[in-house]
């Protein structure tokens, strides 16, 4: 794996309680992040991808409680994975379930395979239960870049 | 069975792939192959084509456009957005499953034209039919079990006695008397049939609906029992359920109450709308039409004997436990009890010749029927055998305006011809197993062999009109089904 694949989540990533109103709050907090984290060139260009993505799909929240907010855009320096845990939940559409594990996927436009790749590959690790658990039991953010980490190499 | 799927989402980074990771793992604890195309920015490679020639279904998971649609033509298809295929692998694998075993495929496996004009999941029709085979599938277990266990209960125990024993036999009983291991069949079975319904309907709704159709949906199943509407009151039990939670997970709410919604909301509200529209409005119409169907029939007691046999041949397969069959069947009880045993004769061969006919078709035209209904078939011809009329409800259940015509005609053949030739029956259930109770047998064999060929006949030919499969549960009318009733073989669950 590449060395740019090591940066996907950093512990700066990583927000493990996060307070906010509603589903755009959670997104510009976590888009805060990945600015803070110098991941960002246009960070309202980004945002307003995301909303927009949002809104096309009428939501990525899905009913075990995760989101997956994403967008890929000129705006991003590199594949990005932002990961709030929300304890109050926020609604990202799911029919019945708010979510309390929010993912921010960040992609650069012109992200190559490689890097689309393992974010897939993370993706499709969110559909097992057990993972989410982990994610959720993790006790530090530490620990929950170990978890992120260990899936993704 | 071989699926296959195509997950596409626009950015495809996300979605898309946890729609596959999602479909793999529910169709693999279902025990199915599968083989997931992902389309999107990452698409990795299309399917062999090998593997989609020798695939049973094909599932759409999918956000945006499907490149290379056309590959997929020939596959019965479920089609749904990759979030329903996130949150609902199983039911989609499931409704997959169920479109393919929907689809007859001639003898060496070629898509019938049928399969490739009509992919599941996208006309209303399709759709609908979807539903009534998910409900069909639960339900065929129970009625294959109840039916062999009930037919066994009459060969060892007696098919007038067994029903009489009140208790379940203790043990030391069962195996020392062959009416109380009889009996002991028999109730298995009888308590097997007492869940057709329920498992009818809450089946249908929990195809529309996932699991939080299914409370909702035995219960409008066991209303419809209890309101003696049959099986066609179990399937608008069922459709009405699935709609009522289908619109109440439309209902947006935010905050605390969201999840409260699957816990309390969908189980509660569902169960009490769809049970009080039931009993509301069909509960009276029902118990009207049986009272004044027993009173036309009272009427008619002294007309031309042929006659009668039509109209109580033509009641009893008309809703198979219904009211219109116990209004027939409880008609020919009391002409039994009066001493005129040509009645009785009418009503049981009526009841035994749908399911003798419909297992006769499906040995004859065997591409006019799917894998499911192949092997209740078979199954088939000992019910009818046994004047177990059940064996023909997951038939009629799944595509009733093609089937029912078919019951109907040969039945009142089998009643007329049973008149005619003054058959005569001193006992109010059983099949063969009273074929000692039979006078004029020549003549009864003569009756059901008729009625089993006008059935077969009459159901090949209508199944044969298939411009569009879909086309008759397409239009059922629902508040119509109100005919309907408990379980059918009327004698048999009823008791004498």
């Amino acid at each position: 794996m590449s060395t740019t694949l090591d940066n996907l989540v950093t512990s700066d990533l990583v927000v493990l309680d996060l307070a906010a109103a509603d589903r755009t709050a959670v997104i510009e907090a976590m888009a805060d992040r990945l600015d803070a984290a110098g991941r960002l060139t246009d960070r309202s260009g980004f945002v307003a991808a995301v909303l927009a993505r949002e809104a096309e799909t009428g939501g990525t929240g899905m009913e075990s409680g995760i989101a997956i907010p994403h967008a890929k855009h000129a705006g991003v320096t590199e594949p990005s994975v932002v990961l709030a845990r929300v304890p109050d939940g926020v609604d990202f559409g799911a029919s019945d379930a708010p979510a309390d594990l929010v993912f921010l996927i960040a992609a650069p436009a012109g992200a190559d395979d490689v890097h689309i790749t393992v974010l897939s590959k993370l993706a499709r690790r969110l559909v097992h239960d057990s993972f989410r658990t982990a994610l959720r039991d993790a006790p530090t953010v530490e620990a929950i870049v170990t978890i992120l980490k260990g899936e993704i190499q | 069975m071989k699926l296959v799927a195509v997950t596409a989402c626009p950015t495809g980074i996300a979605h898309s792939a946890m729609a596959a990771e999602a479909l793999e793992m529910a169709a693999r604890a279902a025990g199915h192959e599968i083989e997931v195309e992902l389309q999107g920015a990452a698409g990795g490679p299309p399917i062999d084509p090998a593997v989609v020639a020798a695939a049973d279904a094909v599932i759409f998971a999918v956000d945006a456009g499907v490149r290379g649609r056309e590959r997929f033509a020939h596959l019965p298809a479920v089609e749904v957005r990759t979030r329903q295929a996130i949150d609902r692998p199983a039911e989609i694998v499931a409704q997959a499953v169920t479109a393919a075993q929907a689809a007859p495929r001639d003898s060496a496996g070629a898509p019938t034209p049928m399969a490739a004009a009509a992919p599941a999941g996208t006309s209303k029709g399709a759709q609908l039919r979807i539903w009534l085979m998910t409900g069909v599938s639960y339900m065929l277990p129970f009625v294959v079990a109840g039916g062999i266990l009930i037919a066994l209960g009459f060969a060892i125990g007696g098919a007038t006695r067994v029903t009489d024993v009140e208790a379940w036999p203790s043990f030391g009983d069962a195996f020392s008397s062959k009416l109380l291991f009889g009996a002991l069949l028999f109730k298995i079975g009888a308590t097997a049939f007492s869940m057709l319904v329920p498992i009818l309907a809450g089946f249908i709704a929990f195809g529309m609906a996932d699991r939080p159709g299914i409370a909702p949906g035995v219960v409008a199943g066991l209303i419809a029992v209890d309101l003696q509407a049959g099986f066609l009151g179990g399937l608008a039990g069922g459709l009405l359920a699935g709609a009522v939670v289908m619109a109440l997970q439309r209902i947006k709410v935010q905050g605390p109450l969201a999840k409260m919604m699957p816990v309390l909301v969908y189980p509660i509200v569902g169960t009490l709308v769809t049970g009080a529209i039931l009993v509301l409005l069909i509960g009276g119409p029902i118990a009207d039409a049986q009272s004044g169907l027993t009173n036309w029939l009272t009427d008619l007691q002294g007309s031309n004997a042929v006659v009668l046999g039509i109209i109580v041949g033509a009641m009893m397969a008309f809703d198979m436990g219904g009211p219109v069959n116990k209004a027939a069947y409880a008609f020919g009880l009391a002409a039994l009890d009066s001493g005129n045993y040509a009645v009785m004769a009418a009503v049981m061969i009526a009841g035994m010749t749908p399911p003798l006919g419909l297992a006769l078709a499906t040995v004859l035209r065997p591409k006019l029927f799917n894998e499911g209904e192949r092997e209740s078939g078979k199954a088939a011809w000992l019910l009818g055998a046994s004047f177990i009329t059940e064996g023909a409800i997951p038939f009629a259940a799944a595509d009733p305006l093609r089937i029912i015509p078919g019951l109907i005609a040969g039945s009142a053949t089998a009643g007329a011809v049973s008149m005619a030739l003054d058959a005569q029956l001193r006992a109010p259930h059983g099949g063969v197993f009273v074929l000692g109770l039979i006078d004029g047998k020549l003549g009864y064999l003569i009756a059901g062999v008729l009625g089993t060929v006008v059935t077969t006949a009459v159901v090949v030919a209508l199944k044969s009109l298939r411009s569009s499969p879909s086309e008759g549960v397409g239009t059922i009318d629902i508040t119509g089904s109100a005919a309907g009733a408990q379980v059918a073989g009327t004698g048999v669950l009823s008791g004498a």
